[in-house]
């Protein structure tokens, strides 16, 4: 057995590794060589840490300090100082803020990690994803051996219903339920999906599953085979994803290599096999049936239901599909019992959900949260706030099918049933904070115009209803909105949500229709005062050079379009005919003398 | 194909190696060598391999074997302490590396701090 005093994990989440944790990992296996230290010291690349707002990150136990913001030439100082003298590098270790603890605060008692419970998460930033041996060290496929060896199909099937585990794909369907369905189904053959194909602007958590700890999905799916009947598995992930992909394939190798997946696993009678599918980016290709017409190689078009998966699915046979982080989480109720699930979250939203932080927020990344947690613990607590001292105005949760939510909801518990109350929906997870220079429908035009570029174009409604929202929206912004046009999209809405086809088309209103409940007052100054509250719609805006100005001339030299204009040591002023608006005065001016009227 | 034995053997396996990422500390041993300058000039990198192989080779994963600044005492390097839950701190001097690994057999595994190389008997000798 090999033994190392020390370990560094090095974050190698898609976050951290696009701003170089490739690099540092590499220079930290060149300098320990260097300072023969690699028998001593053991380098991992992990998957994310949650908190990518500080990467990239690299922890070195068993100290447990959290150094953020690491460059790879600070790597030579890191190992120079702390591996081989024991002394901390302090420039470089993470302070919670307002808090300058000098040698940094275990993991655990930051406040973004303090406030949170990970079970999907658990493995993330922990252990080696391309490691199956520190995935079963930490439990791994013990469920899976549980399940075979000690419990009957049924047995799995009741224990996930009892649990009540609900999809975190967003829909929040029962999943034992949809086991159940899929097993009374009689079939030769059975499918078992995982459905990661994510695709809400700013939603990352399946992926960071995926890359973090992707043996805990191949376990489930293999728990969820037994339990249904069948033998086979897709996981249907974009291929926007390298590293998950990759390191999906690495996690199904060594588990054929250990006989955890492929023919007779751990001796009995049950075979399971899973292949990877990728999907090319089509954010309609999350729907179920449109997922598997892509795996069959057809166009990814939804089709009408039913027949629901569960009786007829991929290929014509029975298939249970749920989301990545729904699997996530069933080898750990499993092992730690139904009650435990239970007595996390709510009565009827037990455990937890992940949420992807973005946005105008402080810390932004990922974090995992008991289920109706209130939305003001995640943004002020874990998400620290929003930044440069600006008035929170509203959340945006559930993406392009979801809703925003203003600040006098922020004490609504966060569950399934009193977000989709409030106007909106849990979706998969994204949550983009908007402060006061965002501008309601603008964020409602952004998320249509994304429905519109993804619609499938099979029905009418999705394919032309959101075109026509998107110009009459379009024309707002522009300051052409005309009276009757907040009821024209009101009349759209409800005709798009209720004769589209899929859940794409049926939720595609959500982000106009939420915003017209909670701000309704600004699509009212967009159309009858061609005003934006927000400053935020150029065309509706111009800049103003107030008394403040001390005619330094700064703002003259920074224009590119000559549009501002005065003598040295006078007031200046912007010809409003030539100003294209792109505020680079505002960012030059030292005296805050250029608003924005 | 793994059986079930098999799996567990590798999770008590692999536990071993990564106990050092655990963040309860309570109930671990640590050894703290000094690596700082002048500990390294006077020979305290094989000390400190010592200890780490003496400790691998009796799968003593509840040991923590970590490094130090200097203190001070420049003219006693390579210097350890041992901390032990529950019992005095054991400072040991002038280490060798078959110093530390009787100071792992002796004190960590058996229990018997090894007197004639802690601090106190340097001092009591002047």
């Amino acid at each position: 057995m090999e033994l190392f005093r020390s370990h560094v994990l090095v974050c190698g989440g898609t976050g951290c590794t696009s701003s170089g944790s490739n690099m540092i990992l590499e220079n930290f296996e060149a300098e320990l060589k260097k300072h023969q230290l690699e028998n001593e010291v053991k380098v991992i690349q992990t998957g994310c840490f949650g908190l990518c707002e500080a990467g990239p990150v690299v922890i070195v136990y068993p100290d447990g300090t959290f150094y953020s913001h690491v460059k790879p030439e600070d790597v030579k100082e890191i190992t120079e100082e702390h591996l081989l003298k024991g002394r901390v590098v302090r420039r470089l270790v993470y302070t919670d803020r307002g808090d300058h603890h000098d040698a940094g605060k275990p993991l655990d008692e930051i406040s973004f990690y303090k406030h949170q419970t990970r079970i999907a998460l658990r493995n993330c930033g922990v252990i080696d994803p391309e490691n199956i041996d520190e995935y079963i060290a930490f439990d791994g496929y013990k469920a899976l051996a549980t399940c075979l060896t000690e419990k009957t199909p049924q047995d799995v099937l009741d224990l996930i219903t009892e649990a009540n585990l609900r999809g975190r794909g967003g829909g929040g369907f029962p999943a034992g339920k949809k086991w159940q369905f899929a097993a009374n189904s009689k079939s030769d053959k059975k499918y078992v999906i995982c459905n990661a194909d994510e695709g809400d602007p700013g939603a990352f958590m399946d992926r960071s599953i995926l890359e973090g700890d992707p043996h805990s999905v191949l376990e489930a799916m293999a728990i969820c085979g037994y339990s249904i009947g069948s033998d086979e598995g897709y996981i249907y992930v974009r291929a926007e994803y390298p590293i998950a992909v990759e390191r999906l394939e690495t996690a199904i190798r060594q588990a054929r290599e250990y006989g955890l997946l492929g023919k007779n696993i751990l001796g009995t009678d049950f075979s399971f096999d899973i292949h990877l599918r990728l999907g090319a980016g089509a954010f309609v290709c999350g729907e179920e049936t449109a997922l598997m017409a892509s795996i069959e190689g057809k166009r990814g078009e939804p089709r009408p239901k039913p027949p629901f998966p569960a009786v007829a699915g991929l290929f014509g046979k029975p298939t249970n599909i749920n989301n990545v982080e729904t699997y996530a989480n069933v080898p750990h109720i499993i092992n730690k019992g139904v009650e435990w699930f239970r007595s996390l979250g709510t009565e009827k939203s037990p455990g937890t959900k992940v949420f992807a932080l973005g946005g105008k927020i402080n810390n932004t990344g990922l974090v995992e949260i008991s289920m109706g947690t209130p939305l003001r613990n995640v943004i002020y607590d874990i998400g620290g706030g929003i930044p440069k001292g600006k008035e929170f105005k509203a959340v945006q949760t559930g993406g392009p099918s979801g809703g925003c939510i203003p600040a006098s909801l922020l004490d609504v518990p966060i569950e399934y049933d009193s977000l989709v109350e409030i106007g909106s929906m849990m979706g998969s997870g994204g949550m983009i904070v908007m402060d006061e220079d965002n501008c309601m429908v603008d964020i409602a035009r952004f998320f249509l115009d994304f429905t519109v570029e993804e619609s499938c174009g099979k029905c009418t409604p999705c394919r032309i209803g959101t075109k026509r929202m998107l110009e009459i929206l379009d024309r707002i912004v522009e300051g052409k909105g005309r009276d009757g046009d907040i009821e024209k999209l009101e009349r759209l809405a409800e005709t798009i949500s209720s004769s589209s086809l899929c859940g794409l088309g049926q939720t595609a209103p959500n982000p106009v229709l939420s915003t017209l409940r909670y701000f309704r007052d600004e699509y009212e100054a967009h159309i009858y005062e061609k005003r934006c509250p927000a400053h935020h719609c150029k065309k509706l805006l111009h800049l103003e050079i107030t008394d403040n100005c001390r005619g330094c001339t700064a703002c003259a030299r920074v224009c590119p379009v000559e549009a501002i204009s005065g003598e040295v040591r006078n007031k200046h002023y912007i010809d409003p005919d030539k100003c294209t608006k792109c505020f680079s005065c505002i960012e030059k001016c030292r005296f805050g003398a250029i608003v924005k009227v | 194909m793994k059986t079930l034995e098999e799996l567990r053997a590798i999770r008590e396996n692999t536990l071993k190696n990564i106990n050092v990422r655990k963040d309860d500390k309570s109930a671990i041993i640590r050894i703290v060598v000094g690596m700082a300058t002048c500990g390294i000039a006077a020979g305290a990198r094989p000390v400190m391999q010592a200890f780490i192989e003496e400790a691998a080779l009796r799968g003593l994963n509840h040991v923590q074997i970590t490094q130090t600044g200097c203190i001070g005492l420049c003219r006693y390097e390579p210097m350890a302490d041992v901390f032990i839950p529950g019992q005095e701190k054991v400072t040991y001097i002038n280490l060798t590396p078959e110093k530390a690994k009787r100071i792992v057999l002796e004190h960590i595994v058996n229990g018997n701090p090894v007197i004639e190389y802690a601090i106190g008997s340097a001092e009591n000798n002047k």
